[in-house]
């Protein structure tokens, strides 16, 4: 038996030393990180212990901006992607021809390299000298003057970077929701026709509360996904994301890190454990309102 | 009774073309979605075959092109070291997939076949780290790879990247889902654990594994955070860098076309990939790939 055990181990030991060492040991090491004061990474000493790396970080313009950004994106992407998604969805279940192709161009973005097509966005929108770019052609048509949306004003830099975020996190989004309402058991939809129910009542009343569960997995995944974001900045605006006013918070963490005015792991550490508990704190409240909301099945499972 | 023929008639026609109609809408968004996903993938070939002084003498930009070139394509692998990202890459992409499915598959066989004393607590615990969030462990990860010297090393590109303990997991379900027999019956055989991990359940598992093989090489093809902090000296840029490096100080700002020419061919493999295993790279990912 004792031998038994000691080489599933020794199975196990590969994963075991990866984890505990790239996962586990960070993982601890970095609260240590968040409240040693004044660490100097070349000596590997610091002052003392406290609470100051928190609070050099909470009055940081950069880290208030880039907190800003990131609640922006969050508030406009998850809501206006996952309806896009529903509605894309919806329609996608409701036709037979060319649905394959309509899935497979969709699922497209999933597959990109973020930075390789950002950078095709980028393009699109910016205005150079030479150029006002298709984005601006396209607005003149409607007889809107040109904007710069990568070097210009906040709300267009802004825009731009939903946009694109919205256009990347789609796939997932209406793949995982086309798979919800092909799993709603046609006999619902059948008995509602027989009683002359209409579609839109039966969208609401049926299918909605059918899919809830989804629907919720995908505004939790869509928050913490969009909590995070970082490369669709980059791709945008360039590596120097705090120059551009729209660093986001993970930004701040790597930029405290590494790179320009980086060499700083006990401020990042700070501010990726303030990430953290931002995005916990979000997790659980919407845990708290799915309760409430979202139809777990009869035996509530 | 020929009057309520013709009102039943009326209603069929009108829901028939409210049917109709609503019909044409859905196929209108649809349509439109489409355009929206394709277009940026169409104006990046498209501005990868127009010439540099046509792209640049363009105020207004036009949708087609009538002599294309292939000249920007020369240029992405001449200029600036594509070829160089491209090679880094397929290797730290083979390497770090291969290493992850040797580390996966024996956890995964250790949990699901073996018996031993603290099992199910090993895998509780396991199953708990898949909530700790790359960005709390990555400061740590970058100071100590530093401390090592292994920055701008292979090594130090593709270790921390090894694991997954939600690929542990998936593997060691479907691991599960074959017949105890099987394995009893290689027992009297006389065959060994290692044996029948190689013999029996990894062919059977195969589609598993190669759909966790997949989602591992789109998320290698695609990692930019770890290798923007680790690597610095241009010879070890992975694409994502790469393209970065090549829009800050490649060709001078304003040859976008070849910048386009090098974003297609960066896109490419993976969209090649994509649609020879559609349908295994979507059912892996609505089980388990969270993007965004």
């Amino acid at each position: 038996m004792e031998k038994k055990s000691f080489k599933a181990w020794l199975y196990l030991l590969p994963a075991i030393l990866f984890l505990g060492f790239f996962l586990v040991y960070p993982l601890i090491d970095v609260f240590i990180y968040s409240f040693e004061e004044g660490y100097n990474s070349a000596s590997q000493t610091y002052y003392g212990i406290g609470w100051y790396n928190y609070s050099y970080v909470l009055h940081d313009p950069y880290f208030l901006q880039a907190i800003k950004n990131t609640f922006l994106l969050v508030i406009i992407t998850v809501p206006l992607s996952t309806l896009l998604a529903l509605l894309i969805s919806a329609a996608l279940s409701s036709i037979k021809p060319l649905r394959r192709a309509f899935q497979t161009i969709y699922f497209l973005p999933y597959v990109t390299n973020t930075l390789a097509v950002g950078l095709v966005f980028m393009i699109l929108f910016k205005k150079t000298p030479y150029t006002d770019g298709l984005i601006n052609l396209m607005l003149a048509w409607f007889g809107a003057g040109p904007v710069d949306f990568i070097d210009g004003p906040y709300w267009a830099k802004m825009f731009v970077l939903c946009f694109y975020t919205i256009w990347v996190v789609m796939p997932f989004k209406i793949l995982i929701l086309t798979g919800a309402l092909a799993s709603v058991d046609q006999s619902y939809y059948n008995a509602a026709r027989v009683d002359g129910t209409s579609r839109f009542r039966i969208f609401m009343r049926i299918t909605l509360p059918m899919i809830s569960p989804m629907i919720f997995y995908l505004v939790i995944t869509g928050f913490i996904g969009a909590f995070k974001a970082y490369s669709d900045a980059v791709a945008l605006f360039g590596t120097n994301l705090n120059a551009a006013g729209m660093n986001t918070i993970v930004g701040y963490v790597y930029d405290m890190l590494y790179g320009e005015g980086g060499g700083y792991p006990s401020y990042a550490s700070a501010a990726a454990i303030l990430l953290f508990i931002i995005v916990l704190t979000i997790t659980c409240i919407n845990l708290l309102v799915s309760r409430r909301k979202v139809y777990y099945g009869k035996a509530n499972n | 009774m020929e009057k309520q023929t013709t009102d039943y008639q009326k209603t069929i026609r009108a829901e028939r073309q409210q049917g109709v109609l609503r019909n044409i809408l859905v196929y209108v968004l649809l349509f439109l979605w489409a355009v929206i996903v394709l277009f940026p993938f169409y104006w990046m070939l498209l501005t990868s075959v127009k010439s540099y002084g046509s792209y640049n003498a363009e105020h207004t930009p036009s949708f087609f092109t009538l002599h294309p070139t292939l000249q920007n394509y020369q240029d992405a692998f001449t200029a600036v070291p594509l070829g160089r990202y491209l090679a880094n890459t397929v290797f730290f992409t083979v390497v770090t997939t291969a290493a992850m499915l040797l580390v996966i598959t024996l956890a995964a066989f250790a949990f699901a076949r073996l018996k031993f004393t603290g099992k199910n607590l090993t895998f509780t615990l396991f199953l708990s780290l898949m909530m700790i969030p790359n960005e709390l462990v990555i400061i740590t990860n970058f100071v100590t790879i530093t401390n090592l010297n292994m920055r701008n090393t292979f090594s130090g590109l593709i270790l921390p990247s090894i694991t997954s303990v939600f690929y542990i997991y998936l593997l060691k379900e479907n691991f599960e889902q074959v017949p105890d027999e099987l394995y009893r019956a290689a027992k009297v055989d006389g065959t060994s654990d290692l044996k029948y991990l190689l013999r029996v359940l990894m062919p059977i598992c195969r589609p598993t594994l190669i759909t966790v093989t997949i989602l591992k090489v789109i998320e290698c093809w695609n990692s930019y955070v770890w290798p923007r902090l680790i690597t610095d000296d241009p010879n070890y840029y992975l694409v994502s860098n790469g393209i970065q490096e090549i829009r800050e100080n490649g060709f001078g700002r304003e040859n976008i076309p070849a910048m386009m020419a090098a974003v297609v061919v960066i896109s490419a493999p993976l969209i090649v990939l994509f649609l020879v295993f559609r349908n295994k790279v979507m059912a892996g990912v609505s089980r388990g790939g969270i993007k965004g």
